[in-house]
């Protein structure tokens, strides 16, 4: 079983083309910021809202394909989705909402009822069997949606934001049961969130959507260490600079961003133009004098921010262009940063690492 | 933002104005509640108690008795049944000259009914009527002074009320529980049956009972084009109009019939939708 995507939707006036496939017994996580087209594509690939071009293909099947007048509607799509604010009838109980597409399609009630139980119970919702939405709590009512999509066994689990509308607690603990439950679970998977930390806890692949364009599509690993766009980069805590590359003498180029120019390695193979240059915050020195080094990329500047995670802290400056440096939390006493703090940032030039667009 | 710092004022002054009721206010809602109260005293006191039973039990009384629920009850029904497509498309579609379709379906509620009634002579009249003529010349069907006619009147009057609730209904329901249920395998007729009727349960029963209690009453509308036959059109209103010039004991008989109906109707509607 495999998921093909590679469509253009189109809500109003906003567009979304991605091409990705999605393989059974694997997790596909589509990340992105708010506004980047996740929903569009949630109810595109649902088949609430017809592709405009391109194909969705679910094993070989033709879900959509516009040119060929092929649209499948929804409830024909053998496609569970868990929606974001989760979506059951408030008129029903929790059995009779898990039981909902069984009977939709056909079963007697007994036996759609008893299955319905069966699933409720699995997910240790067996007590709260008869109880309506509104008396559910947020992670029993998130599992309550997961039977639902879940009992017909469909060949694609589609799970938009699924842990938004918990609360903290609930969240560890229902994205524990949801990691159990994608592992049971045999079709394709297909998770939709804005959380970074809750795609790579649950998806073995990402795919980055941003301003309804696919920016990146990688296992977790391969973002961290080669993150392609802003976004990515921010992600994974890492200084991205977009710019065009020039040379300046041998084996040393200049990345002119918009926001300031940077000394960067002129690798092997890379043509002059548009690329990205990734620093890691770790390799950003700070002090209060100026530096003494041998660091090509000295600046200047007051430090908007300092986040502590732990024993270290990212602390953000804004130079030109504006850098993100980690540091311990010793260096933080010592030198005294705090919002507003005048110090210098210093970078080797090796450090950058230079990707292609 | 607007709204906001608009509200949050007068939320804040509220309970030292509240207490306030200007003087003038009382005189004038005890005289309001007066109007309404002192035809249904008179009502109450001038009902002949003691013959009621008797009277409510005539024939007459019975044969009309009968045929206003058969025509309140079919009105509602037809209502309904054509209410709930309309109420749909006026909600969930666009098309040219909506807002004129919906005036022109809404009309009749501030009709005066006697105009109805005359539309509907010009419409299904034998003689003259715009189908009415047809009806009659081609397969000999006369709907003037029918039990259909009566119904008919009730149904042009009362459907304005059942397609405003159950517009009102539709617009509160939240479309994506549709969208759910078609995702969980619901056709069309499915998603109907058991998602978007069931929600708006409520406002169905609302536009039944409107629907019906306005029927029931209806007046202008059936004496001009139904007449006021006995057992066929003369339906509870009429009867009482026309025992008011022969008996006057039945007429305030059978009005405070209609009044304990239209009673039961304010309770039902307080209990289930008005809360």
């Amino acid at each position: 079983m495999t998921l093909v995507i590679d469509v253009t939707a189109r809500r109003g006036a906003f567009e979304v083309r991605a091409a990705f496939e999605a393989e059974a017994g694997r997790t596909v996580a589509l990340l992105g910021p708010n506004g980047s087209g996740k929903s569009t594509l949630v109810s595109t690939i649902a088949g609430l809202v017809p592709a405009v071009e391109g194909t969705i293909a679910l094993e070989g099947v033709l879900l959509d394909d516009p040119a060929n007048d092929v649209h499948v509607p929804p409830e024909r799509r053998p496609i569970g989705v868990v929606f974001q604010d989760l979506l059951l009838f408030p008129h029903l109980s929790a059995t009779e909402n898990v039981a909902f597409p069984l009977r939709a399609r056909g079963v007697p009630k007994p036996e759609a009822r008893e299955r319905a139980s069966g699933l409720l119970e699995r997910l240790g919702l067996a007590n709260r069997a008869d109880a309506r939405p509104r008396d559910l709590s947020g992670g029993e009512a998130q599992r309550v949606a997961l039977a639902r999509a879940l009992v017909v066994e469909p060949g694609l689990l589609l799970l938009d934001e699924p842990l938004s509308a918990l609360d903290v607690g609930a969240r560890v603990r229902v994205r524990d049961l949801i990691r159990e439950e994608l592992a049971r679970f045999a079709g394709v998977r297909l998770i939709v969130t804005h959380d970074p930390v809750e795609a790579s806890a649950l998806a073995d692949r990402l795919v980055l959507l941003e301003g309804g364009r696919v920016t990146q599509i990688g296992t977790p690993e391969d973002i961290r260490t080669a993150p392609r766009s802003r976004y990515a980069a921010a992600l994974v805590g890492v200084n991205a600079f977009h710019g065009l590359l020039g040379s300046t003498e041998e084996g040393a180029g200049r990345l002119a961003t918009d926001e300031g120019d940077i000394v960067v390695p002129w690798p092997d193979g890379v043509e002059p133009g548009e690329v990205i240059g990734l620093l890691k915050p770790s390799d950003v020195t700070v002090s209060l004098e100026p530096p003494t080094g041998s660091a090509r990329n000295v600046f200047r500047g007051r430090i908007t921010s300092v986040a502590i995670e732990g024993e270290r802290a990212r602390v953000r400056i804004a130079t030109t262009p504006p850098l993100v440096a980690e540091v311990t939390l010793g260096s933080v006493e010592r030198l005294g940063l705090r919002e507003g703090t005048l110090i210098w940032a210093s970078f080797k030039a090796v450090e950058v690492q230079i990707v292609s667009r | 933002m607007a709204t906001d710092s608009r509200r949050s004022p007068s939320t804040a002054s509220s309970p030292l104005r509240r207490g306030r009721i200007p003087a003038g206010f009382v005189v004038l809602a005890a005289l309001g509640v007066a109007l309404v109260a002192l035809p249904l005293l008179g009502l109450v006191l001038r009902t002949p108690w003691s013959r009621i039973g008797e009277i409510l039990t005539s024939e007459n009384a019975l044969t009309a008795l009968r045929l206003s629920l058969v025509v309140a009850t079919t009105a509602a029904a037809i209502s309904f049944v054509l209410g709930f497509p309309l109420a749909w498309v006026l909600v969930r579609s666009t098309f040219p000259g909506k807002t004129f379709v919906r005036a022109v379906v809404i009309l009749p509620l501030v009709m005066p009914p006697v105009v109805a009634g005359v539309g509907l002579l010009a419409a299904f009249g034998r003689r003259s009527g715009l189908i009415g003529s047809w009806l009659f010349d081609w397969f000999g069907i006369q709907l003037t002074f029918t039990t259909a006619a009566a119904v008919l009147a009730a149904t042009f009057v009362s459907f304005p009320l059942a397609v405003l609730a159950l517009e009102a209904g539709l617009r509160g329901l939240d479309e994506r529980l549709e969208d759910a249920a078609a995702t969980l395998g619901a056709s069309r007729w499915y998603v109907l049956r058991r998602v978007t009727l069931p929600l708006m349960g409520p406002q169905i029963a609302a536009a039944l009972v409107l629907s019906w209690s306005r029927a029931l009453g209806e007046f202008g509308a059936t004496i001009t084009f139904a007449g006021n036959l006995q057992g066929r059109t003369q339906t509870l209103p009429l009867a009482v109009f026309e025992q008011l010039q022969t008996d006057t004991d039945a007429a305030f008989a059978i009005s405070m019939l209609l009044i304990l109906l239209a009673f039961a109707v304010i309770l039902a509607l307080r209990g289930r939708f008005l809360r």
